[in-house]
């Protein structure tokens, strides 16, 4: 017997698939903000290096990156309230993202900084640029630049991972999705729109990066 | 010619009356069986605790044996338990294999035309279930409450329909989840089979489900062979005087961990 196909089956659960979709915009948004702060915080801390920070840093992005996600996230959500600290589901769902991302993207903005020639900094010494200042137009700006697709992919990366947080009901697109095939138990219909969501959402937060790091970075020269 | 006809007619009698006997034997009925047994034969469930498991010393443990050990006393004879599986459990007692059946088994009009059931003797229920010191007592009260679920099962179903819309109900992908919702204090009440808050309490652990209300409530009944009259009043007979003397009670809080609901 061939299956029979019924989108229709999932009219109705249109403002429910919005609302979980906003919950992903959100949370990567939040995830994607914070995680980049603390990746470029992380890497210069690791890249000078800096004296008590750096051997922190390199701890939290190992463990970060040798763990799973969704054990990340069993962590913050299950285990912190048993040492008195109770985060809601949003909470939960965005700082695991967050720190999930800042591991990552310390290591990927590293290895920009790290590749910016030694010459440069000298450069900008002898014209007595401020440390701040060679950080920020000599070291950073460029290292950010080159290493702008892959930090784009791993905020993508983290996007999708968020569909894990409906482990802990956290009510983005992929509990939408779990709850309307547990009531109308159309697993094919449901899953293939929703697929059909979360590539849009990807292909919507690549290109938004790639203009974001067009304006970011590529200045037209003037005069 | 005459006397042919007389020997083969009384040939016929008398084939006939051996034919009857083995019916005669067959018209005692099961509980006169049991009684002259001496021994009273019962499917138990062996891996679904806490109706029926094994135990570290290889013996049948549960709630089921326990009822199993119960009936047979009251009818005065020793027991025989036979593991079964919930797909062999009612073959067994249709051909004979064994004379009850007690093995977590509910009613549904289906097995109702198979066999017969005797009044139930144990809860097998969903409900809400909660720490000490939070009053509910239905679902209007869950208004502005956090109650963890499993996405899709029959609590969920079922509390989605009666819970008011202030109640915030939480759906977890799976059991795990909601329990540990449930201990970690995420949720404050949970909406589960009282099989899982019984796994619970057997853990004492720091918050412990009780039950607040019930929401759906299918018990678990004894299963006797379809006309055995005699047998089903004698063993509801038993029950009853279990339920009224607190031995019913003492089973469910051994293996439940909780005495027979208010609306058993």
């Amino acid at each position: 017997m061939a299956y029979q196909f019924d989108f229709s089956s999932l009219s109705g659960y249109g403002d429910l698939l919005a609302k979980g979709a906003g919950l992903t915009v959100s949370l990567t948004v939040v995830g994607g903000l914070a995680g980049v702060a603390i990746g470029i915080a992380g890497a210069w801390a690791r890249s000078r290096p800096v004296p008590v920070l750096a051997p922190v840093v390199a701890a939290y992005v190992e463990v970060i990156r040798n763990t799973p996600f969704l054990v990340q996230l069993f962590f913050l959500f299950f285990g912190l309230p048993a040492l008195g600290i109770k985060l809601g589901e949003f909470q939960a769902a965005a700082l695991a993202m967050v720190v999930n991302l800042g591991a990552y993207s310390t290591e990927i903005i590293r290895a920009g900084v790290q590749s910016i020639p030694r010459g440069q900094i000298e450069a900008a010494m002898s014209l007595a640029m401020t440390p701040l200042q060679i950080f920020r137009h000599v070291v950073l700006i460029p290292a950010l630049k080159k290493i702008w697709p892959a930090l784009s992919s791993q905020v993508v990366i983290v996007m999708l991972g968020s569909s894990v947080c409906s482990q802990i009901a956290a009510e983005e697109l992929t509990f939408a999705a779990n709850f309307i095939q547990s009531r109308n138990f159309r697993a094919f219909e449901v899953y293939f729109v929703v697929t059909a969501l979360y590539l849009a959402l990807s292909i919507l937060l690549r290109w938004l990066l790639s203009r974001l790091g067009q304006a970011l970075f590529e200045r037209r020269r003037h005069g | 010619m005459k006397t042919m006809l007389n020997s083969a007619l009384k040939s016929a009698v008398v084939a006939l009356s051996l034919l009857c006997l083995p019916v005669v034997a067959h018209a005692q009925d099961a509980l006169e069986a049991i009684t002259k047994a001496g021994v009273l034969k019962v499917a138990v469930p062996q891996d679904f605790p806490p109706f029926g498991s094994v135990g570290p010393d290889m013996k049948p443990r549960g709630y089921d044996i326990d009822m199993a050990e119960l009936i047979a006393k009251g009818l005065g004879v020793k027991t025989e338990l036979v593991p079964v599986t919930s797909a062999n459990r009612i073959p067994y007692l249709t051909t004979g294999k064994v004379d009850l059946v007690i093995s977590s088994l509910g009613k549904n009009p289906d097995r109702e035309k198979v066999i017969d059931f005797s009044l139930p003797y144990a809860p097998f229920y969903n409900g809400v279930f909660g720490p000490e010191g939070l009053t509910i007592s239905g679902p209007e009260q869950l208004a502005g409450k956090v109650v963890g679920v499993t996405r899709g099962s029959i609590e969920d179903l079922e509390l989605t329909k009666v819970a008011p819309a202030t109640a915030d109900v939480k759906r977890y992908e799976d059991n795990n989840g909601t329990i540990s919702a449930f201990l970690s204090g995420q949720v404050e009440l949970v909406a589960t089979g009282n099989v899982v808050a019984a796994a619970i309490l057997e853990k004492n652990p720091p918050k412990k489900p009780l039950l607040k209300f019930l929401i759906k409530n299918s018990p678990n009944y004894v299963g006797i062979n379809k006309g055995e009259t005699a047998l089903t009043e004698k063993v509801n007979a038993i029950i009853t005087a279990a339920r009224a003397d607190g031995s019913l009670d003492a089973i469910s809080k051994t293996w439940l961990g909780a005495p027979l609901p208010a609306s058993f």
